[in-house]
């Protein structure tokens, strides 16, 4: 089975990406598009979570999504910047408090910059040497400005 | 100036052996090119026609002598003795080896320097006015503010994957020497009626393909709520900024799309959100940056008798006396002086200087201005704190450098971008046309005669070299392989940011010096007493230029 991390370990990935618009599979747990989650957030024998694509516009969904439990935040290409907004807003704005994973094309230097925006789960690009990868959680120790990990900045923290 | 405590030290440390392992991932193969790509970017490497570029940043243009001395160890170790100063008041290497990279970088933080930021689709290096804190027609010194924009970016998680570069730009003057206009975000610190300190908030100003003046979003923004209201602009950027056309990327195609006001009004919802958050700044953190940029231990001087001194010597000697003129800027402390170190001698390429010269300026800097120099956008050097009694020791010793061509903000102190000799992204060489240039108006009365005068050299429309707000532009296109060049007239950037008119088809690179000599010849023609270029095009017009250029030899 593919692995991803979660928090600081290497576990199974048992969360199938299914693409917009496709037919489900008959089981297992399954991301959907949110449009589609939000549609049917349950199916038979299997276990449905949403998908936010870094185009999409989530906000007048957002407190029926913050239920589920866990939410996929889908960067197209690692250069895509969006998904950081879009977990800073569903952790901050919105108080989602499940598992936020980051899918689709992201790497391992993009590791600690996620995890201050509220990712806590990492489908890192295939290849990835995922145990080397966990290092980069903690490229700094130190950081200048808040973000959802640390709401203080250094200013306030000075001594 | 700043300087580092143990945690900024701690952050810079940690970069280094970040980007360390980067590149050795890298090399080893587990990092493709594409993915270093914007990792090395960050880092201010780029991969270059000849050898890899390493841009350093110089924070608002503040250097110590200590720091120049590790520059030019730098260039002499890793590179060919020589470095480069950019328009935007960083400063280039350009021939290290990607290997030798982290060590530089390792020697920079040795001296709280680094390259962090200084390229890729992310918060640049923040710029300011090169006479910060001594300007008579200052309002408030920009550079705290400038330093806790800094701290705040950098390494900002949320965006560092922007559409496009980010350039913000502070100016505290009355007088914009920052370009704030034709930044991504430009600040103008202002005082309201009640005197308390704020900032007037500019959006999608920018230079390149699409140039464009940018806009009031906000007339006033009081200090407490800087950072978090920048938070909502680049949330608001990161989000609906377009990244399907690079060309189409930058802020300023957003706010246009949108109109500044749609735009203005998107910003305060998302600053409702978090306005008062703990990135709201404090009185103590204020008052601790600006700690860092106290007034030297100036002496006290009379300035009558500093300046009846140097009248006299101004009188004994021309060439003194038109330093003076053309170098020497007035301090808003009696009997001081800011004097430009010009890196526009003819012949070199403008803002390039040897290592020898690097430690040459850190000494003067040492004996004349309490050790510390500041980069111009218009690449020079300044030393801002002289005693007017020291000035002509210090010209002397300057012209004995090669660093007192009396030409500060003449025709021959163009910007000038590295260009095709060294530029990948260019279309055609840049500095061949600087030097033919200058080579052409070496008759320094004829330059006083005609004052102050920028012209600014591009190599390719990503506008390095600012042509479009030169008075004189010069923008290098490629046609079917071959270098021409297109000249526009009337661009400004200071208050009265302009951006000038195309003149017509584009010149060879030989005919460039005849050209610039007719525009000039028309100028002088018709101007009225001592009025300045754009003053006399904006009355004229182009055509009298278009005529005299384009008119068929008899």
């Amino acid at each position: 089975m593919p692995k991803i991390i979660k928090g600081n370990a290497i576990i199974d990935n048992d969360w199938q990406f299914v693409a917009r618009d496709s037919d489900l599979p008959e089981s297992g747990n399954l991301l959907v598009h949110f449009s589609q989650w939000l549609n049917a957030p349950s199916a038979d024998g299997r276990a449905l979570a949403p998908w936010i694509d870094s185009e999409d516009e989530f906000e007048a969904q957002a407190e029926r999504l913050i239920k589920a439990p866990l939410i996929a935040v889908h960067f197209p290409t690692f250069m895509d910047g969006r998904g950081f907004s879009t977990a800073r807003l569903l952790r901050e704005r919105y108080g989602f408090t499940g598992e936020l994973r980051a899918i689709g094309y992201v790497i391992q230097d993009q590791l600690f910059f996620l995890k201050r925006c509220g990712f806590d789960a990492y489908d890192l690009r295939e290849g990835t040497d995922l145990e080397n990868a966990l290092r980069s959680l903690n490229d700094f120790t130190l950081t200048y400005q808040g973000a959802t990990d640390s709401a203080l900045p250094l200013f306030r923290q000075r001594g | 100036m700043y300087q580092y405590d143990h945690h900024d030290h701690r952050i810079v440390q940690e970069r280094v052996s970040q980007f360390r392992d980067q590149t050795r991932r890298y090399l080893d193969g587990d990092i493709t090119e594409q993915e270093f790509l914007p990792l090395r970017l960050q880092n201010g490497l780029y991969i270059q026609r000849l050898a890899p570029m390493l841009r350093i940043a110089v924070p608002y243009g503040m250097l110590s002598s200590r720091q120049l001395r590790k520059l030019a160890h730098i260039a002499r170790t890793y590179d060919k003795g020589y470095a480069h100063f950019t328009t935007r008041q960083n400063i280039q290497f350009n021939w290290p080896n990607l290997e030798e990279v982290p060590d530089i970088l390792a020697e920079l933080a040795e001296v709280e320097m680094h390259a962090i930021q200084t390229s890729g689709n992310c918060i640049r290096n923040v710029t300011s006015d090169q006479f910060a804190g001594i300007a008579p027609d200052e309002i408030e010194d920009p550079r705290p503010w400038c330093e806790i924009i800094r701290q705040w970016s950098t390494f900002h998680p949320e965006f560092a994957y922007l559409p496009r570069k980010f350039k913000i730009a502070v100016s505290g003057s009355e007088q914009d020497r920052a370009a704030i206009q034709v930044h991504d975000i430009g600040l103008q610190l202002v005082r309201s009626d009640k005197g308390e300190t704020g900032f007037k908030v500019l959006v999608g100003g920018g230079l390149g393909r699409t140039p464009v003046v940018g806009s009031v979003i906000r007339e006033f923004l009081p200090w407490p709520h800087l950072l978090t209201y920048l938070e909502a602009i680049l949330r608001v950027y990161n989000r609906y900024g377009r990244r399907d056309n690079k060309y189409k990327a930058r802020i300023k195609i957003l706010v246009k799309a949108w109109t500044p006001e749609v735009f203005a009004q998107k910003v305060e919802e998302e600053w409702q959100h978090h306005r008062d958050n703990p990135a709201t700044l404090t009185t103590e953190e204020v008052t601790r940056t600006k700690r860092f940029f106290t007034e030297p231990a100036y002496r006290d001087i009379s300035d009558t008798e500093a300046q009846q001194a140097l009248s006299g010597q101004a009188e004994a000697e021309l060439a003194f006396s038109k330093w003076l003129q053309r170098n020497v800027m007035p301090h808003r402390v009696p009997g001081y002086a800011a004097v430009t170190l010009s890196l526009k001698p003819t012949g070199v390429a403008p803002g390039d200087v040897t290592d020898k010269q690097l430690e040459a300026i850190a000494e003067l800097a040492d004996r004349y201005s309490f050790s510390e120099i500041r980069a111009t956008h218009s690449q020079n050097l300044v030393l801002a704190d002289v005693e007017k009694g020291q000035l002509y020791s210090l010209w002397r010793e300057a012209k004995a450098l090669g660093f007192a061509t009396p030409n500060i903000g003449t025709l021959t102190d163009l910007i000038c971008c590295p260009g095709g000799d060294f530029c990948s992204l260019a279309n055609a060489k840049s500095i061949p046309i600087a030097e033919a240039i200058q080579r052409r108006f070496d008759d320094m009365d004829y330059l006083y005669d005609l004052g102050d005068l920028t012209l600014n050299i591009s190599g390719c429309m990503n506008a390095c070299g600012h042509h479009h707000v030169g008075n004189i532009g010069i923008l290098g296109v490629d046609k079917k392989g071959e270098e021409f060049y297109q000249i526009q007239l009337g661009g400004s950037s200071d208050r009265d940011t302009a951006l000038g008119t195309v003149l017509g088809p584009s010149f060879y690179q030989n005919e460039v010096p005849d050209v610039i000599e007719k525009i000039i010849d028309v100028y002088v023609q018709n101007r009225h007493d001592g009025e300045a270029f754009n003053d006399t095009f904006s009355r004229v017009g182009v055509d009298p230029f278009k005529e005299r250029v384009y008119a068929k030899n008899h």
